[in-house]
């Protein structure tokens, strides 16, 4: 936001009661330079686009563009680099830590960061995230969790809250039978690699504007060559949660964030 | 005055623009828009200008102006 | 003046890979492949390189992704049940046309088997290995000096072909100490100017290495230009030692250590008054079909030896194409052939 310079107000146009033109000058909230002018593929209500443009705010607002290289994932942000102005690449389902380590090694002065989701960071690419973070790589992660594989038709993930319905738990989440909903953050905390997590949401736009500033936290921590940052954002999945947008946003409040408590977990 | 501006071809429905307006100043549009969906409307009044819509809009697709 | 020095076979590959400028290796530890991993760690201290004792097989091939994916010279190593492992990262690195070098120092198997030589990963090796039509440029050294120098040839085609490329040991050439003399200097690298590689998008469009191809027929055109290139190192990079061929009703034919064995069975075969020849394939891919394809003409029988229930035997018979008889003997599960029993096997088939 506020990408361009604030106007003073005193637009051109002459028209009465209509006040000023909708010009460049008095433009305060628009697209970020490093998030390309595209339409996404995500669903009403997904809370990627979202964290796509986060990323780029933080990006932009560093003015570290050139020097930034992502990391997609398998899963819905698949396709992350159609939206993202700078260099990215993709990674194996859940080896996107691992990927990220060989450019952050090889070019310790880009910015290098990964983007994944529960399946791809909770499941497949549990060992890869642990030791990357055990490691202290000085990477950034963006950790989108909604708690259910969305690419694939919605089965559980192993975010999936205790009783929540998904493809393959018809009944709901059965802890019994399915394990229990897994908290990355507290397990990475332990970490002495581990220096910035911290849980946020992207449900109200006031969790938003936290989490933005999360995100630019963790970029800062890499910048200042500090080590392993990672920012959990709980995120909603309307499409499979069966629910509208907004219903989504509130269970985010009502049950997502009082098993998965949002803000700093470690920081040092 | 502050003024929004939102994109409605691109708008995909989800509304928490309309539920994230402290003045409840955007509201559903009567018309569809060519994805079959009713894009939010801004509905004119007193805009403060706080961004508030903009910031939670996964599409990207709203414009502040002050 | 290029001297010698007593080093293992992986060493030898560690020492070739340093040699070519390669600044990034991860790997995991697997018996016998353990002297490369150790002897490039030491050696990445020495030259500012980058090395990882990753935390898997998996994670060593994805962070050699990463690595190459940068524009560094990378490479990884490990044996067998290692090699499985990383065949999904192999699989990622061909789609998206990233150099790197892998090394396999075969051992017995299938499952866990055991830690002694055998040639049983031939096919996962040239037939691809991961999923996916693709292929890998598959060297087959018999000694330590090959490994040095393979190993070196290897990043150099990787980079040409932007390819990852594969060198295909096994335990007894891992472990055996031989001399090596050193003939290359780090003036002798060529590189290749990397404009894909992703370095931050200062002064030019972004760069996207991925392989995901979802529009219409792009993964098809993909394909397709993968396939051209491999024609291209088909025609150019078909490597391969003959002996005897003009002049043999039978043509052994062997690679990798087995190789070594077949050439002492020939020579006693010859000094019998047998006539035998040999051909020993140097890059398993390309398969040297041109070399067997002509001598097929000329000779009575091939026989292919393997530490394998027979796998290079069937490039061996595509390539002859039914013009002669292709005889087969083979040990398995860490079973070395021996001398005599080649010598016993060409004397029953003569």
């Amino acid at each position: 936001m506020k990408s361009r310079a604030k106007g003073k107000g005193k637009g051109k146009g002459k028209g009465k009661g209509k006040g000023h033109a909708l010009t460049e000058n008095n433009l305060i909230f628009a697209h970020p330079a490093s998030l390309r002018d595209v339409e996404n593929h995500y669903c009403a209500g997904c809370g990627h686009g979202i964290v796509h443009r986060l990323i780029c705010e933080a990006v932009d607002e560093f003015g570290i563009r050139e020097k930034t290289i992502g990391v997609a994932p398998v899963g819905c942000a698949v396709l992350a680099y159609d939206y993202w102005d700078f260099d990215v690449t993709e990674a194996a389902h859940g080896r996107t830590p691992a990927v990220a380590t060989g450019i952050k090694r090889v070019r310790p002065d880009n910015i290098v960061f990964t983007y994944q989701g529960d399946g791809d960071l909770a499941a497949i690419g549990t060992a890869e995230i642990i030791h990357t973070a055990n490691r202290g790589e000085n990477i950034t992660v963006i950790f989108v969790n909604n708690g259910v594989y969305g690419m694939t038709g919605g089965q559980m993930a192993p975010t999936t809250l205790a009783g929540q319905k998904t493809a393959t738990t018809i009944y709901g989440r059965s802890l019994k039978r399915d394990g229990y909903p897994i908290k990355i953050l507290e397990m990475l905390a332990v970490l002495p690699g581990a220096k910035y997590l911290e849980r946020v949401a992207v449900n109200s736009a006031h969790e938003v504007l936290r989490a933005k500033r999360a995100i630019k936290n963790a970029f800062k921590m890499q910048i200042d060559n500090k080590g392993f940052s990672m920012v959990e954002v709980l995120s909603m999945c309307p499409t499979y949660w069966e629910m509208t947008s907004i219903q989504a946003a509130k269970r985010i409040n009502d049950e997502v964030a009082t098993f998965y408590p949002l803000g700093v977990i470690k920081s040092c | 005055m502050p003024k929004i501006k939102i994109d409605k071809v691109r708008c995909k429905g989800c509304y928490l623009c309309i539920v994230n307006c402290p003045n409840g100043l955007i509201k559903i549009a009567n018309g569809l828009n060519i994805k079959g969906v009713k894009p939010a409307v801004f509905s004119g009044g007193k805009c403060t200008g706080c961004t508030m819509c903009a910031v939670i809009c996964p599409e990207c697709i709203i414009e502040v102006y002050r | 003046m290029a001297h010698k020095i007593l080093m293992c076979g992986n060493e030898a590959c560690g020492e070739g890979a340093i040699l070519a400028g390669c600044t990034f290796y991860a790997g995991y530890p697997i018996t016998p492949q353990n002297e490369l991993t150790a002897y490039i760690a030491k050696r990445m201290l020495e030259t500012g390189g980058v090395f990882i004792q990753a935390e898997s097989e998996l994670a060593a091939i994805n962070m050699v992704f990463g690595a190459s994916v940068a524009g560094a010279r990378a490479m990884t190593s490990s044996s067998s049940p290692g090699i499985s492992l990383k065949q999904e990262g192999i699989s990622y690195l061909a789609a998206c046309e990233l150099p790197c070098v892998i090394v396999n120092m075969q051992r017995g198997g299938p499952g866990l088997g055991n830690i002694a030589p055998s040639q049983a990963d031939y096919f996962q090796a040239v037939k691809g290995g991961g999923h996916g039509d693709y292929k890998l440029i598959v060297f087959a050294p018999s000694s330590a000096q090959e490994l040095l120098e393979f190993t070196y040839l290897a990043f150099e085609l990787a980079d040409k072909y932007r390819n990852p490329t594969f060198i295909l040991g096994d335990g007894l050439l891992g472990q055996m100490m031989e001399p090596v003399q050193i003939r290359y200097t780090n003036d002798d690298i060529r590189t290749t100017k990397k404009e894909w590689a992703l370095t931050g998008c200062k002064g030019r469009k972004p760069n996207v290495i991925k392989s995901l191809l979802l529009g219409e027929g792009e993964l098809e055109r993909h394909n397709q230009k993968l396939q051209e290139k491999y024609s291209s190192i088909k025609k150019i990079e078909q490597r391969a030692e003959a002996f005897y061929i003009k002049d043999s009703d039978i043509v052994v034919t062997a690679y990798g250590s087995v190789a070594r064995i077949a050439r002492s069975a020939m020579k006693k075969a010859r000094a019998k008054g047998i006539r035998v020849g040999m051909i020993r394939p140097i890059t398993l891919w390309p398969f040297p079909d041109r070399l067997f394809k002509e001598t097929a003409d000329r000779t009575e029988k091939f026989l292919v030896v393997e530490m394998s229930a027979g796998q290079m035997v069937e490039d061996v018979k595509l390539a002859v194409g039914g013009r002669t008889d292709v005889e087969f003997y083979g040990r398995m599960g860490g079973a070395i052939p021996t001398e005599e029993e080649i010598l016993e096997k060409i004397e029953s088939i003569i």
